[in-house]
């Protein structure tokens, strides 16, 4: 399988403004490749380092060590955005447009032509169920109908690698359901999708592979099936080894934590 | 460089200007105290047409400015805040490319609001003169519009070094009035003062972009005959080397600013 996405060690450096704080390591050593058809989960707790490689993927960051490539092209020359459809978490689209006024600026980026681009606004407004709503500005949508309106807009140039920050955070359960949903179409129509996410069971449901990243490094990756096999547990149970979160019913207690500190 | 990108970060600009309230709130303020000082004859029966035009074109100017700064310095930050910022630069657009569409974007947005103005200032005017100075008011409105492009260059500019929307529009309308109003004569401050503040002076004079060249309400008041055109072009190419100065440091500003 060609590597879409080829991550090698990466590393990210922050300079903190904060003082007494230096440098910042975002990312440490990152190195990962997915394969064409695939759907990826990234998994990680706040702060893992996973929205910071999805910006040095889409060029926003420029990385401190290390390499990454889609398509084979390094990640810093913008035609290597061609072929990728972004969707940010929480986004306010310009709420002055209508959905297919939105696609149809988006659409003039990739300088597809107008026949073409109203042919796509049409099957994706289906695919995102926005059909009825099409000709109202966004300003009059709820939180999940705008996260659609956001998934319309990566889908307008037909990418073959799909990268979605959170696409589902936010939303109550009808509007995940229909993300998922239409996360699921794209990968029978053999997209590859990098998604990070903070639902296991969605990544769980959706994935073919996940990755765990804590503290910027890449701590398990594989299979569901595999890492359950592995582990011999469930996925969160998983999750919540590799970042080494103890419940608080097995946490030890003020008293016992004076007493190991005594001895 | 992404030709149909500038084009199409250049139309949801002007497409916003047409949605927004503020052009036509300044237009219709303007048209209101225009016509309610042109049904009144507090002049005398002589001066009317002239005080008429005089306290029009001032309220155009003045909505002008505020129109082109307050476009221009709320592009970027906007981007940034709400983070369309995100899906624009995750296709294939350049950094340089955002800015030169902004720019474009404000720049025409503001030009064609002040056509309108500008239309209402010759409809005014005929219907109180006789004649019409067609070359005159041409100009006018050619002059004022390159004026307004350093404006908005230099408030895109603003908008990447200074925090705010508005800290960066209040600090580009006073420095606006500040070199209307007190820096152009500052070569005549200079000739009393004793060196090295006169050379100071002069190079302060020489360095900030004269916007009161662009000012020909004088001319269009008084019925003047029309400027040289060889005039009118160095004026204009004056305009685009403020501008292009402002818009450079502007892609470059923008290209050591964090997205997301």
């Amino acid at each position: 399988m060609n590597p879409i996405v080829q991550i090698d060690n990466l590393v990210v450096e922050y300079v903190s403004k904060e003082r007494g704080e230096e440098v910042k390591r975002a990312v440490n050593g990152l190195s990962l490749s997915i394969g064409e058809g695939e759907v990826f989960g990234f998994l990680g707790p706040n702060g893992a380092g996973k929205t910071t490689t999805m910006k040095v993927l889409l060029g926003f960051l420029p990385p401190t060590g290390g390499s990454a490539a889609l398509f084979g092209t390094d990640v810093r020359k913008p035609i290597a955005r061609q072929r990728i459809g972004y969707l940010p978490e929480l986004t306010y689209y310009y709420k002055f447009l209508t959905t297919e006024e939105l696609l149809r600026f988006y659409a003039r980026l990739f300088k597809i032509p107008k026949d073409e681009t109203e042919r796509r606004i049409d099957s994706i407004l289906k695919l995102v169920e926005l059909e009825d709503a099409r000709k109202k500005q966004i300003k009059t949508y709820s939180k999940g109908m705008q996260q659609r309106a956001g998934l319309a807009q990566a889908l307008i140039n037909s990418p073959d690698l799909l990268i979605l920050d959170e696409p589902t955070s936010g939303l109550d359960p009808i509007g995940r359901m229909k993300v998922r949903e239409i996360i699921q179409r794209l990968k029978d129509e053999g997209k590859t999708v990098l998604f990070s996410s903070h639902e296991l069971g969605e990544v769980e449901t959706v994935c073919d592979r996940v990755g765990i990243l804590h503290r910027g490094e890449l701590k398990e990756h594989g299979a569901v099936a595999d890492l359950v096999k592995k582990h011999n547990t469930h996925l969160e149970q998983i999750f919540l080894n590799v970042v080494g979160f103890t419940p608080a019913s097995e946490a030890p207690t003020e008293t016992e934590i004076r007493k190991e500190a005594q001895s | 460089m992404n030709g149909e990108a500038i084009r199409a970060m250049a139309a949801l600009v002007i497409r916003e200007l047409i949605r927004r309230k503020d052009f036509y709130v300044l237009f219709i303020l303007t048209a209101v105290i225009t016509l309610s000082f042109g049904a009144v004859n507090f002049f005398g029966e002589g001066n009317l047409v002239r005080y008429l035009k005089e306290i029009c074109l001032t309220l155009i100017w003045l909505s002008s400015i505020v129109i082109a700064v307050m476009t221009a310095a709320r592009q970027i930050p906007e981007e940034l805040e709400r983070k369309t910022i995100l899906p624009l630069l995750a296709k294939p657009v350049t950094r340089t490319d955002v800015v030169l569409g902004k720019f474009l974007g404000s720049w025409f947005s503001s030009g064609a609001a002040l056509l309108v103005f500008y239309v209402f200032f010759a409809v005014v005017s005929a219907s109180k003169e006789a004649h019409f100075e067609f070359v005159g008011w041409f100009q006018a409105l050619a002059m004022h519009w390159f004026m307004l492009g350093i404006l908005t260059s230099m408030t895109l500019l603003g908008s990447l070094v200074f925090a705010a929307v508005s800290s960066n529009a209040t600090i580009m309308l006073v420095s606006t009035a500040f070199i209307l109003g007190i820096l152009r004569h500052l070569n005549t401050v200079a000739l009393n003062q004793p060196e090295p503040i006169q050379t100071l002076l002069y190079v302060a004079y020489y360095s900030i972009p004269h916007l009161e060249f662009y000012d020909m309400r004088g001319l269009v008041v008084h019925s003047h005959p029309p400027i040289g055109w060889g005039v009118m072009a160095l004026a204009m190419l004056y305009a685009a080397g403020y501008t292009a100065f402002f818009l450079v440091g502007a892609c470059q500003a923008f290209k050591r600013k964090p997205v997301g």
